[in-house]
């Protein structure tokens, strides 16, 4: 049945119809002789409210909406990998190939490419009960990842017959089943899911191991679990994208899905060029072989903004079905949020605070809790992560889209703007910040990095937080007023701050740290603490401590000490010994 | 013949309904006459079946529900485009204002524009040469990027982007491709006479486009100036291969246009009274900037914006910030101690810089070299803000170390003359001297190679 429309108005992104229709909630309508892509989004007895996906200009009253009776989508099979989309799944490549350097309305390109042959190899028999989730195939994707092709959630058979290992087109049928109602159904390696909809698994898991980073103050001061989520707030230039880059270059899940929701495409070229060409130190592929990256730039059209983060998400849970370690970097979740605004405040909705609607915190806790370690359809173990960035007005973090955030997150990155703008990168602030996976975590630091770490690491942050009690004091009355015992905190803090906190991600060294180097960084700071400590307590005064360039020389470890070579580290300890002697036999 | 429609149903400031127009579309221009005489345009910003609500550019004084007749043109807003218009002067809407004629050309251009496909676009990594010290060494604009100067009323914005337009413009790579589009939005009169002055002082004004919407012209015809002028800058770029340097000024004024009209339209609004897609609004002009694949030219953006009451949380800089690749941002203090630019260092940025600078574009101490400036400043900071309280004799000597190198940071590096052209060498040498005043275990930014080689204390010279 095919069941059209008539436009009766047009206010920017939203389209409306008057009069009664068959349409259904989010069912996706092409608008207009252009045909450009809409969602319904409200049904009234006699108006019907359409949202469209492109730019609305010389659309007219009178011209045609039909309906095409799926929700709004994506395509899922082989191909999604090394590639990059707009919002709504539409390959910006192909869409450059036929529109140029601009991206102009109403382009016909298919998802995914369907004439591509891909050599596949089957995984069921004729005879086998298969059911939502068994693996029907495996293709080769990229030089880095194994695509599985699986049987879509709402399929429950016996396989009747498969066709042999060979190269098959994304549409061509290659295993027919009998469902349970004696129907036959022929399988592609082609499924469709609606993007609003999380996918099924069958039971989720507590997340107990880390999502490992390579950076410092994630790894260790405030990790972030497998399956878990994190949020990065921070004004502008505080360093929220290359927070989420690094996250996406160096951290070990096994794909990476890239939003770029609303924010620059400068940046988007940026990974595009850089994932290309980095390679993966795991797997020896270039980045891009594991990443997908969906851009809907700021100056796109809003309604695919909303649309992008549900797409990326629903990208991420198909690789996690097939046992995959999945972390979704969402860059911004609040141009996200004000999609959401700029829409409900075309449709006159009664807005809550500062604008945005009523539902915010409902839309964001339902995306939130989309991530997760599960137990899948299968019987495979997957996770997704996700990591959204929050860019709130002002930098102000009491704002809307921050505290609705951070009310179903579990990690919580807080950037700070004067960190930053003495260019201390990550300017991930310690006393804002925190992660509530520690607790989760702690046995798999015990069991894979080693028994102390949990313990090096309090140790650290009491020191810190120390410092900042301290700096109260020395910001009114100067620092040389202390007594020794606490100038020598104020010097060990340093040493965390500048010695390992602060990493930079344009050294070929320090960009990415092993836990290893991790621990024993940390290990390095607290003995030279102990040491110093124990001169203090003799009336060794700070002068005569930092006469010795010991301190200076802990800090530069972190470039001196190559990542494959923790065992120099044995030389720090050694030479700490030696600073402790020769003030000692000095001062005696 | 296009039907004409007689009559208005409505008029509300710079909006007018219209009932029982037959096939209008979407963001399509009107032409209405009034008495017969006057004529003003329109597009058409909502659309029913049935009526059209229309927005004026232009003033809707005079206008009655009887004596007006409107044309639907059937296209959306568009300019008419060719290598001529350099050198000429425009009205915010692209009609020309200085007697020289009209635009004759078989291009023309709908001024929306179009996204920039993301994979199309080349990652900006040119840096361009601008004279001042503080930006080239600290916030290095590159060619194809957006970076605003976030400014405050009384602060000398104009004379620093007319003297930046002018010495990029002699830059070593100056020649026939390089030129300058000008927009101005609810700029007062002296302040489009100074740059058009300014431009013509320097020799370049054959090379200036200039789009003019002055303070007293009508408030709606601003929030389509940098469209218009962003049309002819892509032409010229992407079209005409040459390299476009376009200054917007003021950012503000645009903003208050659109809330000046949302209300009107009796929109929902979210941020001290601002429509909810001011931030949407503001992209599709920022992200015209940009270099495409495979074309020679580009177009690098510098918007100016006048922070109300000096706020940088304000909603027009805070959503700027979060679109442009960086922003330079004046602070009234440093005018105040008369030092030109008073460019406020450390909440300025550069987002590009990194890739534009270093070995094989300007030097190899570049980054390291701006890393540890920026963070011995930010010492400055807490020194003066120590000295405050107890005061300048009570500091340790590290400390009043700190404080000579910030005075002298301030007026060697930061501060110049107002014709002083330097070159990149010259301002990375001053930083290193700059460096010499304090000991070199402070310096915890450089990579330690690179310490040797230019780090020279001056020990001596302090006292």
């Amino acid at each position: 049945m095919i069941r059209t429309a008539e436009i009766y108005g047009i206010n920017g992104p939203v389209v409306y119809i008057k009069g009664s229709t068959d349409f259904k909630m989010a069912e996706m309508v092409y608008v207009g002789k252009e045909r450009l892509v809409g969602e319904v989004i409200e049904l009234e007895r006699d108006r019907t409210t359409i949202q469209v996906f492109e730019e609305t200009t010389g659309l007219k009253p009178g011209e045609t909406v039909t309906a095409t009776g799926d929700a709004i989508s994506v395509t899922l099979a082989p191909g999604i990998l090394n590639n990059i989309f707009d919002g709504i799944e539409r390959p910006l490549e192909e869409i450059a190939k036929e529109s140029g350097a601009f991206i102009s309305r109403g382009t016909k390109v298919s998802s995914l490419d369907t004439e591509k042959l891909w050599e596949t190899h089957m995984t069921v028999k004729p005879g086998d009960t298969v059911s939502g989730g068994t693996i029907i195939c495996q293709v080769q994707e990229t030089a880095a990842i194994v695509h599985k092709c699986m049987v879509p959630p709402d399929v429950k058979g016996t396989v009747l017959s498969v066709a042999p290992d060979g190269n098959y087109t994304i549409q061509d049928p290659i295993v027919k089943v009998q469902l349970m109602d004696g129907s036959e159904r022929e399988l592609t390696m082609m499924q469709k899911w609606p993007i609003r909809i999380p996918r099924p698994a069958r039971k989720r898991y507590a997340c107990t191991k880390p999502l490992v980073t390579g950076q410092r103050i994630l790894d260790t001061l405030f990790p972030i679990a497998k399956g878990g989520t994190a949020a990065v707030p921070g004004g502008f230039g505080t360093g929220k994208t290359m927070t989420q880059h690094q996250i996406a270059k160096w951290s070990d899940a096994d794909i990476i899905i890239y939003i770029g929701c609303g924010e620059r495409g400068n940046e988007m070229t940026q990974v595009l060029e850089d994932f290309s060409k980095l390679i993966d130190p795991k797997s020896g592929n270039p980045l891009m072989d594991r990443t997908t990256l969906i851009a809907n730039t700021s100056n796109m059209p809003v309604a695919a903004r909303e649309a992008s983060i549900y797409t990326g998400v629903t990208l991420a849970e198909y690789y996690r079905d097939m046992g995959y370690d999945v972390a979704i970097m969402a860059d911004s979740t609040s141009r996200w949020a004000e999609a959401l605004r700029e829409l409900s405040g075309r449709l006159e909705e009664m807005p809550a605070e500062e604008g945005f609607p009523a539902y915010l915190a409902s839309r964001l806790s339902a995306f939130y809790e989309r991530a997760g370690m599960m137990l899948n359809l299968n019987g495979t173990e997957g996770s997704v992560s996700i990591i959204g960035a929050v860019s709130p007005q002002g930098g102000d973090f009491s704002e809307p889209v921050t505290q609705n955030t951070k009310r179903f997150v579990r990690c919580f990155w807080g950037l700070d703007k004067s960190l930053a703008y003495a260019r201390h990168f990550p300017a991930i602030h310690w006393l804002t910040s925190y992660s509530e996976y520690l607790t989760d975590l702690a046995p798999w630091y015990k069991d894979y990095v080693s028994r102390d770490f949990v313990d090096c690491r309090n140790q650290l942050m009491a020191i810190l937080n120390q410092e900042s009690a301290l700096m109260e004091i020395v910001k009114l009355i100067g620092s040389d007023v202390l007594p020794d015992d606490q100038k020598l905190v104020l010097e060990i803090a340093k040493v965390i701050r500048l010695g390992f906190l602060q990493q930079n991600a344009f050294h070929p060294d320090d960009t990415c740290v092993p836990m290893e180097k991790q621990l024993k960084m940390m290990q390095v700071i607290l003995y030279l603490n102990t040491k110093a400590r124990t001169l203090v307590t003799m009336n060794m005064p700070i002068s005569v401590l930092k006469e010795e360039n010991i301190f200076e020389k802990v800090i530069a470890m972190k470039y001196d000490i190559p990542n494959d070579k923790p065992e120099l580290f044995d030389d720090y300890m050694k030479e700490i010994d030696a600073f402790y002697e020769r003030v000692l036999e000095k001062n005696a | 013949m296009s039907i004409q429609y007689l009559g208005l149903s409505e008029i509300n400031g710079p909006l007018i309904a219209l009932e029982g127009v037959q096939d209008a579309s979407y963001e399509e221009i009107v032409e209405i006459t009034i008495d017969g005489k006057r004529e003003e345009l329109g597009r058409i910003v909502e659309c029913y079946a049935d009526k059209a609500v229309i927005q004026v550019f232009g003033s809707t004084d005079n206008m009655s529900l009887r004596n007006t007749h409107t044309k639907l043109t059937g296209h959306p807003m568009e300019i008419a485009l060719s290598p001529d218009i350099l050198g000429r002067t425009f009205n915010g809407i692209g009609e020309p204002i200085d007697g020289l004629g009209e635009i004759v050309s078989d291009i023309h251009r709908n001024v929306n524009g179009q996204p920039m496909n993301p994979v199309e676009r080349e990652y900006p990594r040119n840096y361009i040469r601008t004279g001042f010290s503080a930006i080239d060494g600290l916030t290095t604009l590159i060619r194809g990027q957006k970076l605003p100067i976030f400014s405050g009323n009384g602060l000398p914005h104009d004379q620093l982007a007319a003297q930046l337009v002018k010495q990029a413009s002699l830059g070593e790579d100056s020649g026939e491709e390089f030129a300058v589009v000008f927009a101005a939005m609810g700029v007062k009169h002296d302040v489009a006479d100074f740059f058009q002055r300014t431009f013509e002082e320097s020799g370049v004004s054959e090379h200036v486009t200039m789009f003019l919407n002055l303070a007293n012209d009508p408030v709606v015809e601003r929030l389509i100036t940098p469209k218009v002028a962003l049309t002819a800058a892509e032409y010229l770029a992407f079209e005409c291969n040459m390299h476009i340097l376009v200054v917007l000024t003021d950012m503000t004024s645009f903003a208050e246009a659109m809330r000046e009209v949302s209300s009107s339209k009796g929109e929902i609004p979210s941020r001290k009274g601002y429509p909810g897609y001011l931030y949407s609004e503001l992209a599709t002009i920022y992200e015209r900037a940009g270099i495409i694949r495979g074309k020679e030219g580009s177009v690098t953006q510098i918007p100016i914006l006048t922070m109300p009451n000096d706020d940088i949380t304000h909603p027009i800089p805070d959503l700027t910030g979060y679109i442009t690749e960086g922003q330079v941002v004046l602070d009234r203090v440093l005018h105040g101690q008369n030092i030109y630019p008073p460019i406020s260092v450390l909440p300025s940025l550069s987002r590009l810089m990194k890739d534009g600078i270093g070995e094989g574009f300007t030097r190899e101490d570049h980054q390291d070299l701006a890393n540890q400036l920026f963070s011995a400043y930010a010492k400055v900071g807490d020194a003066r803000a120590l000295a405050s309280v107890i005061g300048e004799d009570e500091l340790s000597p590290i400390d009043k170390k700190y404080l000579v190198f910030g005075r002298a940071f301030e007026e060697k590096f930061v501060g110049q003359g107002r014709n002083e052209n330097r070159t990149i060498i010259e301002t990375l040498d001053m930083g290193w001297e700059l460096l010499g005043l304090l000991p070199r275990e402070e310096l915890d930014r450089i990579d330690t190679k690179i310490l040797d080689k230019y780090y020279r204390p001056q020990e001596g010279k302090e006292a």
